[in-house]
């Protein structure tokens, strides 16, 4: 019977310290057919796999791999259980060669010796197997990483998978190795093989799955047949209409739109190679520009550019009608450009840093170290802070990582607060937060603006953005595509429209 | 997280104290075991030619120059690095003073303040040599600072031509090692000074904060605009002069500089005594009185081992256990694995991000 | 399906990207080669062929050592406890037939066999427990220097066992008057376990698994290599090759000093780096060890060669050499990453 499902997760539920990560999520997957996992951040994606190949045990659910219940403890044994995993980046050792690696613990041996010839042999028939031609003798980091990640999969194919899972295996790749790269996948799956695919490249996914689970906020969403989800309904069920009450924030109005001709900051042809297309971006003091898109669409690679958290190849930045040279996060902080990263803990954060430190750590840096703030005046400071902000608990002497999410975010806001920028750039500032924060945060926002602050904002949830922006950028497949103004734009429903009808054209 | 990260109430303040507990219970425990067996007069100091003695201020004599240089490695290590090199500028510090003041008037102050001078520059720019190499190399510390560890007593060898140059007794130079001011032996008063020097530098500046920062989230430090490249070739120089002024102190107190012995193993001492002292080789918090009473216990251990009656050939056996007492202590895998029988389920750790789903960042 | 066949020759030729990884190897082989013949060209005798077997008798002990070491360091690792272990076995050796008066066929078997088991314990609390090679094998150093030194804190001589005699016996190559030359058994011995960790390392799983530790061990681990086994391996070698080195120290000296080996591990880095292998571990040769410890040997030939210069000279030259490696070896990981893009 072709239609038993191969795996069958059912009622899947995954606590991480007081956040649910899964909420009884039930998936199934078929021998060959190839099937898309999707969903924004912290959907649950990433859980779901990694309940799936042991790398966590679940709380609650059953796992049928085959129609026997199983739990796997560890990747290792699920990989001995027929489930392999191909990761982004790609998990081989790329000292060594392109047929150790796919030989690797397994090597074929004349008594206790590894047979390198038998190991070549093989390891070449395996690679034009899958419709790759190389030599299996040379290092494995002598091979761009589209070919690396095929390595994997051959790797991967060979220890006879049943399911063989590839989490984002194409974000890294250009269009002539992605093509390569969904060929060798439809052949596995002719040939049997059940793929769960996860990309957060939306033509990928439709031209090479059969059928699609979505995920939002760690419940299913729904399971649909390719076939039968157009786009703009894909899109709405990822992104969703969240149903929290965030009263308070109202849709800014046309009223508010700042009346200034002159951009702050002006990007012209910004770019970074591999990273996001050139692009044109003014922003005004008082403006909220929203940045929309899906995930991976270079939204946050925007923002680290006209942070200068990375460095930009292409085009250049005029800040308050100066060119702007030498771009870094130091010289953009000395400017007033102000920029809380997407990832709070390992980019944002000094987790072993009290609060207090945390949120003079940028003031401090400009000052550089022999001028310490005044004890007074840090005091006078964190304190205000901590109260304007609503930071809890009210202490700036405890370490920064007992702080629950929400609260370090308020934390990282007040670090450039402190500053007082004139441009300030949160990228993904409510991920992850608990719903009262997020309207603290949101509410913060547009009081700052209200000021007169410039604010670059970034969020998954299309609602934050559009209540909150006055113009929004769209982005996908790293580029920006339009740039919405019109006051009678600023919906979800254009949005999403917008992110499908212009996707193609780029 | 760990069990103690979800607790709340623990501010910087207890923190330090809960840091500082264990060190100061051993260096205790130490101490009673010294004064059960010897009486009283352990602790007591006494004068007599007209400075203090007895043997606990003793220690504290022998204990500064490990002082010294393991404050400059606590700095070092608060930036997720290592200094392996402090040993062999040890011999290079006291090799260039005494062989400067071979050939000169050693009973001019003048003259041995120039020299002093010389072998602590000549230490600093070691120090800035091996912060350039991790800083703007791009080489690990271990490995960067391998070279001086190898190469250095070569070059303290080369500097004093093989031979020992030795220092009069007369000359103000011994007094750094041997002398007292106001009955407070002067390596001791040097230590202190040092210990105060280092404090205030880090603590009433910002520096001890950004170095700190720099190593407990690199990434997060860049982003907030800490100039961490000239941080941290200032941390390796400072400890490398450190490393260096203790030299001159081993040198003046033996009065002359033995390039092959002088300071031998003083890095794995240096090293030893921050990670007792409660700093964490991974970098982040640092504790300069942690390192401090890491540094006495040291040094009361060894004259501990005489006390109780064994051999003086206990004391590397001795540092031994303490070195697999403290890392067994400061691995949480240890601790996991001690209380396991205790627990009743194992509970998966938070995943260092909830669903890590980053688009990539190149 | 003959469209959907992508051919992908490496960026570079295979030629270079073969040849890349041996770059280290070929610089110290060239300036072994550079330093012999430079020897020639300046000194009488340099040419003696027992000048070169030389190198290997009074290096044999730090050969053996450093082979371990280069598992270790392969393995992504350290090891600081090799000079300590190594003197504390030839310790032992002399202890237990002189004082205890055990037969030496008992002894020296019994004393290997206890390096390897204190290198795999090393092995076990630097995987289970995740503590640090660098603070784990220290207390390795200052332990067995303890032993060492409780077991006597001055020189034992053992030469009244005769079973120690067997190692400096000699093998004529020749007749050493006319352009022959001598080696003793300990230099076989090193031979021996050269051969055996360049088969081990090369030809087995241990050993590949060696090189993918070392290259990731996070990608080992998901590629279900024996990471456990393969770690604590290494540092079971280390532990045995160390006592091995102690073993050959006996017969070399025929006697047991307390404070032998006092720094050897950074002279067993040093010629593992100098031989080219990446101090951050997957990538490098044991043969390079080789050429690295000749190196090291050739330095202090040619400074006593040439009489003016003093021995000093050999440890800042060392230095100057890892510098050099090091930074050469930054420069190519370095092009690595610009070509991967």
């Amino acid at each position: 019977m072709p239609d038993e499902p191969i795996v069958q997760m059912t009622g899947i539920t995954k606590d991480f310290t007081g956040v649910r990560a899964l909420d009884g999520v039930d998936f199934t997957l078929r021998p060959g057919e190839i099937h898309a996992v999707m969903g924004e951040n912290g959907a649950g994606k990433s859980t779901l796999i990694k309940v799936l190949t042991g790398v966590h045990s679940p709380d609650a659910g059953r796992i049928l791999l085959d129609g026997e219940p199983v739990r796997f403890h560890s990747p290792g044994h699920a990989q001995t259980g027929g489930v392999s995993t191909v990761y982004q980046e790609v998990n081989l050792t790329d000292n060594l060669s392109v047929a150790e690696n796919l030989f690797a613990g397994r090597e074929p041996r004349l008594g206790p010796f590894i047979n390198f010839r038998a190991m070549r042999r093989r390891a070449a028939a395996l690679m034009a197997d899958i419709g790759v031609d190389l030599n299996v003798a040379a290092p494995l980091s002598s091979y761009s990483i589209a070919t690396q990640q095929l390595v994997a999969i051959a790797r991967a194919v060979d220890i006879d998978a049943k399911v063989l899972i590839l989490d984002e295996p194409t974000s890294s790749l250009d269009r002539d190795e992605v093509a390569v790269l969904l060929r060798v996948m439809r052949r596995l799956a002719d040939a049997g093989t059940a793929l769960v695919f996860i990309s957060h490249f939306l033509e990928q996914v439709y031209e090479i799955c059969d059928r699609m689970t979505v995920l939002r906020n760690g419940r299913l969403v729904g399971e649909w047949a390719t076939a039968d989800l157009p786009e703009n309904e894909l899109i709405g069920h990822m992104l969703g209409r969240e149903v929290e009450a965030l009263a308070g924030i109202e849709r800014r109005t046309a009223e508010h739109r700042p009346a200034s001709t002159e951009p702050l900051l002006s990007a012209t042809g910004l770019g970074r190679k591999g990273s996001i297309a050139p692009f044109d971006l003014d922003v005004h003091p008082g403006e909220v520009v929203g940045l929309a898109g899906l995930l991976g669409s270079g939204r946050t690679e925007t923002a680290r550019l006209i942070a200068g958290a990375d460095r930009h190849d292409a085009g250049g930045l005029a800040f308050d009608g100066r060119r702007v040279t030498g771009h870094n996060p130091r010289t953009a902080a000395a400017r007033g450009i102000g920029f809380c990263p997407e990832d709070r803990k390992t980019e944002g954060l000094v987790g072993d840093l009290t609060v207090a430190e945390n949120m003079i750590l940028a003031m401090q840096a400009a000052r550089g170290w022999a001028r310490a703030v005044p004890p007074a005046r840090r005091t006078e400071l964190v304190d205000a802070f901590i109260d304007k902000l609503d930071i809890r608990p009210a202490r700036g002497d405890l370490p920064v990582r007992h702080l629950s999410g929400g609260n370090q975010q308020k934390v990282l806001l007040a670090r450039w607060l402190i500053l007082e920028p004139r441009l300030l750039i949160l990228d993904e500032p409510t991920r992850g937060i608990d719903v009262g924060a997020k309207a603290d945060i949101q509410r913060l926002v547009a009081e700052l603006s209200d000021q007169g602050m410039a604010v670059v904002f970034i969020s998954a949830e299309l609602d934050e953005v559009t209540r909150l922006s006055d113009r929004i950028a769209v982005l996908r497949d790293r580029r920006l595509i339009d740039i919405l103004h019109e006051e009678s734009d600023m919906t979800t429903e254009r949005i999403v429209d917008t992110i499908v009808t212009r996707g193609g054209a780029a | 997280m760990s069990p103690a990260a979800t607790r709340p109430g623990t501010g910087r303040a207890s923190a330090y104290g809960r840091r500082l507990m264990w060190p100061l219970i051993v260096l205790a425990a130490l101490l009673i075991v010294n004064i059960a067996v010897t009486g009283f007069d352990f602790i007591v100091p006494d004068v007599h030619d007209g400075r203090l003695g007895g043997a606990f201020v003793n220690i504290l004599r022998r204990s500064a120059p490990l002082l010294i240089i393991a404050l400059g490695m606590t700095l070092v290590i608060a930036t997720k690095g290592i200094d392996l090199s402090v040993g062999a500028v040890y011999a290079i510090g006291a090799a260039v003073a005494c062989q400067y003041l071979l050939t000169r008037d050693q009973t001019s102050v003048g003259t041995v303040a120039t020299a002093v001078a010389l072998a602590l520059a000549i230490a600093a720019l070691i120090g800035a040599w091996n912060g350039a190499m991790v800083a703007y190399f791009g080489v690990q510390p271990i490995v960067a600072t391998l070279i001086f560890m190898i190469a250095g007593r070569g070059i303290a060898q080369l500097i004093t031509g093989g031979q020992i140059p030795n220092v009069a007794d007369g000359s103000p130079f011994v007094e750094i090692g041997r002398g007292a001011i106001a009955t407070v032996p002067v390596p001791i008063i040097i230590g202190v000074a040092v210990f105060a020097a280092l404090a205030l530098l880090t603590r009433t500046t910002a520096l001890g904060m950004l170095l700190e920062s720099v190593g407990g989230n690199p990434e997060a430090s860049r982003l907030a605009g800490i100039r961490s490249k000239g941080i941290t070739v200032l941390t390796y120089l400072i400890a490398a002069a450190c490393a260096g002024l203790a030299g001159i102190m081993g040198a003046a107190n033996l009065g002359s500089a033995d390039a092959n012995n002088g300071g031998l193993w003083i890095e794995l001492d240096a090293i030893l005594a921050v990670v007792i002292g409660g700093t964490a080789l991974l970098g982040g918090r640092f504790f300069l009185l942690g390192t401090a009473i890491g540094v006495v216990i040291i040094e009361t251990l060894e004259v501990t081992i005489i006390n109780v009656g064994l051999s003086s050939q206990w004391q590397f056996t001795a540092k031994a256990i303490v070195v697999f007492i403290v890392a067994m202590l400061q691995s949480p895998e240890f601790r996991a694995w001690v209380l396991r029988p205790f627990r009743s389920r194992r509970t998966d750790p938070a995943p260092t991000e909830p669903d890590s789903e980053k688009a990539p960042a190149t | 399906m003959s469209s959907s066949t992508l051919t992908e020759r490496p960026t570079r030729s295979t030629l270079f990207d073969g040849l890349s990884r041996y770059i280290p190897i070929g610089a110290t082989v060239a300036l072994l080669v550079a330093m012999y013949l430079g020897g020639v060209a300046s000194y009488r005798n340099f040419d003696n062929p027992q000048l070169v077997a030389d190198l290997f008798i009074g290096n044999a002990g730090l050969l053996i050592v450093a082979v371990g070491m280069t598992f270790v360091i392969l393995s992504g690792g350290i090891d600081l406890s090799v000079g300590s272990v190594m003197a504390f076995s030839t310790m032992a050796c002399a202890w237990l037939t002189v004082e205890a008066g055990l037969p030496a066929s008992v002894v020296v078997p019994s004393v290997l066999a206890f390096g390897l088991l204190s290198g795999a314990f090393t092995g076990a609390i630097i995987h289970y427990f995740n503590v640090q090679p660098f603070i784990a094998t220290l207390a390795g150093l200052f332990l067995y220097r303890g032993l060492t030194l409780q077991i006597s804190d001055h020189d034992m001589s053992i030469r009244e066992i005769d079973f120690f005699s067997w190692g400096m016996e000699r093998v004529e190559f020749g007749d050493p008057r006319d352009g022959g030359f001598s080696l003793p058994y300990i230099s076989f011995v090193a031979f021996a376990i050269v051969i055996v960790a360049f088969i081990v390392l090369h030809y087995t799983r241990f050993g590949r698994s060696v090189y993918a530790v070392g290259g990731s061990e996070q990608s080992a681990l998901l590629m279900g290599l024996p990471v456990a086994r393969t770690k604590v391996g290494v540092y079971a070698i280390s532990g045995f090759c160390a006592a091995l080195g102690g073993v050959v120290a006996a017969f070399y000296t025929k006697s047991a000093n307390p404070l032998a080996g006092v720094g050897l591990e950074l002279d067993a880095i040093a010629a593992v780096v100098v031989g080219g292998t990446l101090l951050t571990g997957g990538a490098g040769f044991v043969l390079g060890t080789v050429a690295g410890v000749m190196v090291m040997g050739m330095l202090s030939t040619i400074i006593a060669f040439q009489g003016s210069l003093s021995s000093w000279w050999a440890r800042i030259v060392v230095g100057v050499l890892l510098l050099a490696f090091i930074l050469l070896q930054r420069v190519l990981a370095r092009s690595g990453e610009k070509r991967k893009g």
